[in-house]
């Protein structure tokens, strides 16, 4: 298999970075999953949909707006009503959710190449992404496995909380360097370490 | 201002894009009702109080929604979404008002 090249390649600085003298408190990585897929159930037939989901990857959606949940391997959470955004590690995922999710029950997009995945992690995380998206990131309001859309300066960001101070962003790949470097400068006061 | 979508929640006005006056009926494609196509595309109630409006949650879930928005407060008083519920909750133009 071909190996993917990062968009964020040339800005990508593994290291610590900013004003990290009392400890790093944000780690950036780009997580790099094999399968992006994005599942839309034609209206009536999200149940049909959620039951596929679960097929493939084995992952129970819970109820709700939003809901979602991740084991660390894949993730999956909903990102608009009847859709979902799904991830896995490996390759592939496209071709076994189009075998499971009949035209008769909704449609399945590959985005792989399409969008880039940084995680966010560490105590700081909720206040520098706070400074990108008019959202609540408090725990409450956005509970771990939760999916949430929204943007930032024209960026769509589809965004999963993977821990209690842990976020995963999906961004365009092709806006993904600038938004990687944003967040990068985002960081900066706190000290952040690249990995 | 804050628009509450009923998928994302409440999110800043921002995120959503303007589809204009939601009391507007579309005639027939085939129609040839000069009037109608006429009120359809130019006749506005441009009310001083609440106003049925179609936004699309474009920075969010996209979905369209049909909100009721006060134009002198900017109250938002109803959020739905727009698909399937086509009778919209403020007061509508009738096909023989003027404006
Ligand atoms: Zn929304």
């Amino acid at each position: 298999m071909v190996e993917r090249q990062s968009p964020l390649e040339p800005e990508f600085h593994v290291g610590s970075h900013g004003n990290f003298e009392h400890g790093v408190e944000i780690l950036l990585t780009e997580t790099r999953p094999g399968s992006i897929v994005q599942l839309a159930a034609w209206p009536g037939e999200e149940k049909k949909l959620i039951a596929a989901i679960r097929t493939v990857t084995g992952l129970a959606l819970p109820d709700g707006a939003g809901g979602g949940l991740s084991n660390g391997v894949k993730s999956v959470f909903g990102f608009a009503p009847g859709k979902f955004t799904v991830a896995d590690e490996t390759e592939g995922l496209a071709e076994a959710f189009a075998k499971a999710v009949t035209p008769a029950i909704g449609t399945v997009t590959d985005l792989s190449h399409g969008r880039t995945a940084i995680r966010i992690a560490g105590p700081k995380a909720e206040w520098v992404l706070a400074k990108f998206f008019a959202i609540d990131f408090a725990l409450p309001a956005f509970p771990v496995g939760a999916g949430r859309s929204t943007v930032h300066h024209d960026v769509f960001a589809q965004i999963q909380r993977t821990g209690s101070d842990q976020f995963d962003l999906y961004v365009f790949r092709s806006f993904a360097r600038s938004f990687w470097k944003a967040l990068c400068h985002a960081s900066e006061e706190v000290g952040y370490e690249v990995q | 201002m804050l628009i509450t979508c009923p998928y994302c929640g409440p999110r800043d006005v921002i995120e959503y894009t303007y589809q204009g006056d939601g009391n507007r009926e579309r005639p027939d494609p085939a129609s040839q009702n000069f009037e109608a196509w006429n009120a359809y595309v130019y006749d506005r109630l441009n009310p001083a109080g609440d106003h049925n409006e179609i936004w699309q949650h474009s920075g969010g879930c996209r979905a369209h929604l049909r909100v009721v928005r006060n134009t002198l407060t900017h109250e938002i008083s109803s959020v739905a979404f727009a698909s399937g519920d086509h009778h919209a909750p403020a007061a509508r133009r009738k096909a023989e008002d003027k404006p």
